[in-house]
């Protein structure tokens, strides 16, 4: 991102203040990455997640915002800011209010470190994984801060049961990573993603799960692990609509209960990234992506030198094939949301240390084991 | 000395209000629930949110004037409740019954237990979090009220069945139609089966919840799906025959050796599954035998019973439904009584649910199909 910026600015002729550029860049960043990635991000998910829905359930889905209904996630959007923001009179004012932005920054956060094409990454930073993780768990705040501070035993209950789902799911889900970290001996999430290329892989893939029968255990668990972590279908039950109300977010509503959506269908987003990113090659491109880099594409009219400077034509292969995959494994998720039904609190648990924990240990031990062999 | 933690922890037990606007208290009822954290240590069942004083207004009303209130004793399941009352009638005032006006209460009835079934199905579903087999049910319950629409022109209180007869005779090809829906219907049962009722989660979530053993389902009077979803051989339409029941074919649905535990709420789903094959088999039966000729008979339009009073049981799709009429020799009911399946399902509730887990609640209290209306009348 820095050096795409350095790029930029070279590119515009601008020359000011290092600091100030700096400041002026993190609000800038921080707005697109809100305006631009963040909210169309879950909006479309809504909308793709209501025509999944209204196809399984042999019904229509939003049909009547201009082209089949596809800007009715604007509309709720705006909805959602209009409507009025109901705080209750005896709910705990400060937490009630905050939660929701913890819980949206745990989300926008985690878009830092996507890497969506070679070089095209928020940050590429060197503890990537663990900063994900770490700011990740910031949503896990903000849901038992909205539960509590709600006066709601419904929203207790529900700031409870996440509480006790989201600490346990982290620790498969840190399994998955650590098999991930241990094969390609990096934290930094281009590294991953580099290393998953070239090699014996077919079309220039090489994923882990591929290589080493043990990530493949390891994509599993972390798949099914993040799920729960966002509360996703079939674990979703802190909000379990049937059982407890709407949950955590039972007594929120305008724009803190649209932010509370928005990281919900953002997480989505995010965890089908980082499954793409960590277990299935992220931004390669099969076949053509040295001939991309080859080719000299300044004879372009207009935007050759540009395509030229920043390589464009291959990274936005790279990151539409990035983009390929992880739509996949969204909609693999918006389905399951439309097919099963709701596991049990307890039975959530049970799966979690009976199953996935001694599964992901020894898929850990497996990958150490298959690196020194 | 052996701890489960808890001595160590001070634990506080809670009130929980569920309801009455709550997602899965089907309708308007509330559960006072004294919780320790999520275990259920008590489930009062609040009742009356839908009170109208049904029985009441029948004593006001003649006996066909009280017909379109029996509608609304129970929204899903209206025509048997039509019929109930009117058998209740027909019988204590000795009327006769046109033959052909038989057949076609029994077809409704019929039609009627399996709609109502499928909303039981999926609404149980839709409670254990999965949305799209409901959607389901209620696709294939359009059919059924699209073919009582044809036949007496209202989709949910139909008012169809009449003292002495029924309202209205079928209107062409309406029978041809309506073995088209039961030859659609069983294979969809299967594509419901595929989705849902062998998935996995779903069954772990309804095995051995909610166990009732048969002593304690026939103790707390429970009736219908729920008394045979017990392992109770027990079915007013064979054991205390009405209309033309006894010259049907078909089976009682008595679940033995399922997954689970006898009793438990997987049990009592598939009494209802069941229940619906045989529903169309009956259905088909009375399709095929229907006799030609009246369908009302000669009944006075001010009708007055003899002194006395009947208690009649028939089989609504929650059980047994009971009319206890009192007549003085009026126009109008001495005092009229109804007895159903709901509320009985709801006095049991704090047996069953106590120690189990709020989802649990949800789980039995959705595998009783409990209608609101008809618990508070």
């Amino acid at each position: 991102m820095q050096q795409f910026t350095q790029n930029l600015l070279e590119y515009l002729g601008w020359s000011i203040n290092e600091t100030l550029a700096l400041a002026v860049l993190l609000v800038l960043a921080a707005t697109v990455i809100v305006l631009f990635i963040s909210l169309p991000i879950a909006g479309i998910l809504t909308f793709a997640e209501r025509k999944v829905a209204g196809h399984a359930q042999s019904r229509m889905g939003p049909n009547r915002v201009l082209g089949h209904g596809f800007f009715q996630w604007a509309a709720d959007g705006i909805k959602l800011v209009l409507k009025e923001d109901i705080i209750p009179a005896k709910a705990d004012q400060l937490l009630f209010r905050y939660a929701p932005y913890l819980v949206v920054m745990g989300f926008c956060g985690t878009l830092v470190c996507i890497p969506f094409a070679d070089l095209w990454i928020g940050a590429d930073l060197n503890v990537g994984m663990l900063y994900v993780m770490a700011i990740g768990s910031l949503a896990t705040a903000g849901i038992i801060m909205s539960g509590w501070a709600s006066n709601n035993k419904w929203s207790a209950l529900g700031g409870l049961r996440a509480a006790a789902q989201i600490i346990s799911y982290e620790i498969p889900t840190g399994l998955g990573v650590l098999v991930v970290v241990l094969m390609s001996q990096s934290l930094s999430l281009q590294t991953i993603v580099e290393r998953q290329g070239g090699g014996w892989g077919i079309f220039g893939w090489n994923f882990w799960p591929w290589n080493n029968v043990f990530a493949t255990i390891a994509s599993f668990i972390y798949f099914t692990a993040s799920l729960a972590e966002i509360n996703r279908t079939p674990f979703d039950i802190p909000e379990a609509e049937s059982e407890l109300v709407s949950g955590y977010n039972t007594e929120y509503s305008g724009i803190r209960f649209g932010m509370f959506f928005v990281a919900e269908f953002g997480n989505v987003f995010v965890l089908s990234a980082f499954v793409t990113a960590l277990f299935f090659g992220g931004w390669h491109v099969p076949f053509i992506a040295s001939w991309l880099q080859e080719v000299d594409w300044s004879f372009l009219p207009l935007i050759g030198h540009f395509c030229e400077t920043f390589d464009l034509p291959y990274r936005l292969a790279g990151a539409t094939v990035f983009m390929l995959k992880a739509t996949f494994f969204m909609f693999f998720i918006l389905f399951l949301r439309w097919t099963l039904p709701r596991v049990r609190v307890d039975q959530l648990m049970e799966m979690n240390w009976e199953y996935l924990v001694p599964i992901g240990i020894f898929s850990v031990l497996g990958t150490a084991l298959w690196m020194l062999v | 000395m052996a701890t489960d933690g808890r001595e160590c922890i001070d634990t506080e037990e809670m009130y929980l209000s569920m309801g009455p606007q709550h997602p899965s208290t089907h309708g308007v009822i509330r559960f006072i629930l004294r919780t320790d954290s999520e275990i259920v240590q008590e489930c009062r069942p609040d009742v009356g949110y839908l009170h109208r004083g049904i029985e009441k207004l029948a004593e006001g009303l003649t006996y066909q004037q009280f017909l379109p209130y029996t509608d609304r004793l129970d929204y899903l399941a209206a025509l048997n409740y039509n019929l109930g009352w009117c058998l209740t009638v027909e019988r204590l005032g000795g009327l006769e019954v046109a033959r052909r006006s038989e057949y076609l209460r029994v077809i409704t009835a019929e039609l009627t237990r399996i709609a109502s079934h499928l909303i039981a199905l999926g609404s149980l579903s839709l409670d254990m979090g999965a949305s799209t087999p409901f959607t389901y049910c209620i696709r294939e319950r359009e059919f059924i009220n699209d073919l009582f629409e044809e036949l007496c022109g209202n989709r949910l209180l139909y008012n169809y069945v009449r003292i002495g007869g029924v309202s209205q005779d079928l209107p062409v090809r309406w029978d041809q139609r309506c073995l088209k829906f039961l030859d659609y219907f069983a294979p969809r049962v299967d594509e419901f089966n595929d989705l849902i009722s062998y998935q996995k989660i779903f069954i772990h979530r309804l095995i051995d919840v909610g166990v009732i053993s048969a002593e304690t389902a026939i103790s707390y009077g429970l009736v219908g799906p729920n008394l045979r979803g017990s392992g109770v051989d027990w079915d007013l339409r064979r054991d205390e025959p009405y209309s033309i029941y006894p010259e049907l074919d078909f089976k009682v649905c008595v679940p033995r050796g399922l997954r689970g535990t006898m009793g438990d709420c997987y049990h009592r789903y598939w009494v209802r599954i069941w229940e619906m094959g045989e529903s169309a088999k009956i259905i088909r039966q009375c399709l095929a035998g229907l006799p030609e000729g009246e369908i009302i008979s000669r009944v006075p339009k001010s009708l007055k019973l003899p002194k006395g009073e009947l208690y009649l049981r028939t089989e609504a799709p929650r059980g047994e439904l009971g009319f206890h009429l009192v007549s003085d020799g009026g126009k109008t009911p001495y005092r009229v009584k109804v007895r159903n399946g709901s509320f009985s399902s709801l006095a049991i509730m704090n047996e069953v649910v106590r120690g189990l887990m709020i989802p649990d609640v949800v789980a039995v209290f959705g595998s009783f199909d409990v209608v609101a209306p008809e618990v508070d009348r």
